[in-house]
């Protein structure tokens, strides 16, 4: 079972992630699964594709629940089954995973996963709110504790007990702004200094705007099917072959520690077992950066270092595109956005780039073994996945 | 009258608006839940009775919110954190009365109550309680 791949990648789509103004998150989903499409002149969409996944987080934001019919239709694969999954950011991470038991499950050869969020038609006030309903509500929301709030509890945390620094943190930023500057996809696309990230305006004390991922409109989706079947579609696949999924408390005030993630913890360890593989053999990884505290915790949830020393391991420049193990290549939640929904297939399609040799400007060198990490909510949930390319 | 109430977020809520704060002790495990929960998640009984919880603790981790979701906009920035109680309880909640540049971790805190608010017309109708300094 060790490093047998589950189920193979024989294309993925992303759209362009940004502030889609007149987009609409069906519209956007369409032109992800068209980038799949295109990408795979091998498949037949509509005679192929048996079954659809997509994360979607909120129906606030447009208005707009029943996500998983409604992307159906509008990717052109009417009439075939269509859910969605909700597990707040995370929520592709989990259409993924119910891609996987749907082929592993022999019932399907070829389904698709992704997931969408349109959310810059909103204010910033409507959007915290939003994003808030991810947390926990008559403990957390009611006392008007936000979603950066809930990062920056981890964040004080952590800074008492390991001495990480506001100036550690922003290196997460600047990092990512780099790598999403070379990514013509990518909401941000500008470098930014030490301290420019510094000097902006607070948003929950110790975390300052650009400790913050995007509000952000985008899609992604990945095709996947059975290992056996892949060549029939691309001399290229990438296979999965490793999968973990893990659940927490929804307030983080129940929990033992806040200073790291033990669902993520758990379908870390689920994900590397499955794979026979241990940190040091990723070559790549996109982690949940949704605030730059997350990266620093993710550093260590995922084993990238001990315990306490993440904030040494992004000083040490370890985790840029030129270091050892180049994290969040694209951009990540920081730069190149974080539409909920789309995110944790957004990562896969980030890893199935670098493990194809097709990520340009930030290709990662030989990279053979890459990992995502996604998270949900204040991390309640996490998906922790591992591919591998051919 | 407490030993019937149901043991409910609900019912939490009921007795900050009479100025006590209540857990939940599982009568099988002696596990106690604050909030209360209706089924012990430890032993899996049903089982309960209320207890009153010691309103002073210690603060484990804090934040100032600067950006605050729209309800909370004329109160920003205001602190909030998480308190460890003396019972090793911890519950989260706003740091009042105290200067932001005074907060710091270990800090002694004590469980105030808000009086309920009499405009609410929507659900939840809940008061709040928060933290304030010893
Ligand atoms: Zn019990």
């Amino acid at each position: 079972m060790k490093g047998k791949p589950l189920v193979s990648i024989i294309s993925a789509g992303l759209s362009k992630f940004g502030k889609l103004e007149g987009l609409y998150g069906r519209e956007i989903f369409a032109e992800a699964a068209k980038e799949a499409f295109d990408r795979c002149p091998n498949l037949d969409p509509k005679k192929d594709i048996q079954a659809l996944f997509v994360g979607h987080m909120g129906e606030s934001y447009e208005h707009q629940g029943h996500t998983g019919a409604t992307l159906a239709d509008w990717a052109g694969l009417l009439h075939i089954p269509a859910t969605r999954t909700e597990t707040a950011c995370a929520s592709s991470g989990a259409a993924l995973r119910a891609g996987i038991f749907a082929v592993l499950s022999g019932l399907y050869d070829v389904v698709m996963v992704g997931g969408v969020e349109k959310m810059t038609n909103r204010t910033t006030p409507e959007v915290t709110e939003f994003l808030a309903m991810a947390s926990d509500f008559p403990f957390e929301q009611w006392h008007g504790i936000t979603f950066p709030g809930l990062y920056a509890l981890m964040a004080t945390a952590h800074m008492h007990e390991y001495g990480t620094t506001e100036e550690q943190l922003a290196m997460v930023a600047v990092k990512n702004h780099h790598n999403g500057y070379l990514n013509p996809k990518a909401h941000m696309q500008k470098e930014i200094t030490l301290e420019k990230a510094l000097s902006s305006r607070m948003i929950a004390w110790p975390l300052k705007l650009y400790d913050c991922s995007l509000i952000t409109d985008g899609a992604s989706c990945l095709i996947i099917t059975k290992p056996e079947l892949a060549k029939k579609y691309t001399d290229t696949p990438v296979h999965i072959i490793g999968s973990g999924q893990a659940s927490d408390s929804i307030g983080i005030y129940e929990r033992e520690s806040f200073t790291s993630l033990i669902a993520a913890k758990i379908a870390a360890k689920q994900a590397y077992e499955m794979a026979g593989v241990t940190p040091k053999d990723i070559d790549v990884a996109e982690v949940h950066d949704c605030f730059t505290i997350a990266e620093i915790i993710a550093y260590e949830d995922l084993g990238f270092c001990k315990t306490g020393e993440g904030g040494r391991l992004i000083e040490s420049g370890e985790t840029t595109l030129e270091g050892n193990l180049p994290v969040n290549t694209s951009g990540g939640l920081k730069a190149k956005g974080h539409p909920v929904g789309a995110t944790g297939t957004a990562q896969a399609y980030e890893i199935y780039l670098q493990l194809t040799g097709q990520a340009d400007k930030r290709q990662v060198k030989d990279a053979r073994i890459g990992l995502t990490h996604n998270v949900g909510g204040s991390g309640a949930t996490a998906a922790v996945h591992i591919f591998r390319r051919e | 009258m407490s030993e019937e109430a149901p043991f409910t977020i609900e019912q939490f809520y009921k007795y900050v608006e009479q100025g006590k704060l209540m857990g939940g002790r599982c009568k099988k495990c002696g596990t106690i839940y604050l909030p209360p929960r209706p089924l012990c998640t430890k032993c899996f009984s049903k089982d309960f009775e209320w207890v009153e919880i010691s309103p002073k603790g210690k603060l484990l981790t804090y934040t100032i919110i600067h950006v605050a979701p729209v309800q909370f906009q004329s109160m920003a920035p205001y602190a909030v954190g998480i308190v460890q109680l003396e019972n090793g309880l911890k519950i989260p909640g706003m740091i009042r009365d105290v200067e932001h540049e005074k907060i710091e971790i270990g800090m002694e805190l004590q469980v105030g109550f808000e009086k309920p608010s009499a405009t609410a017309s929507q659900w939840p109708q809940w008061p709040r309680y928060y933290f304030k300094p010893v």
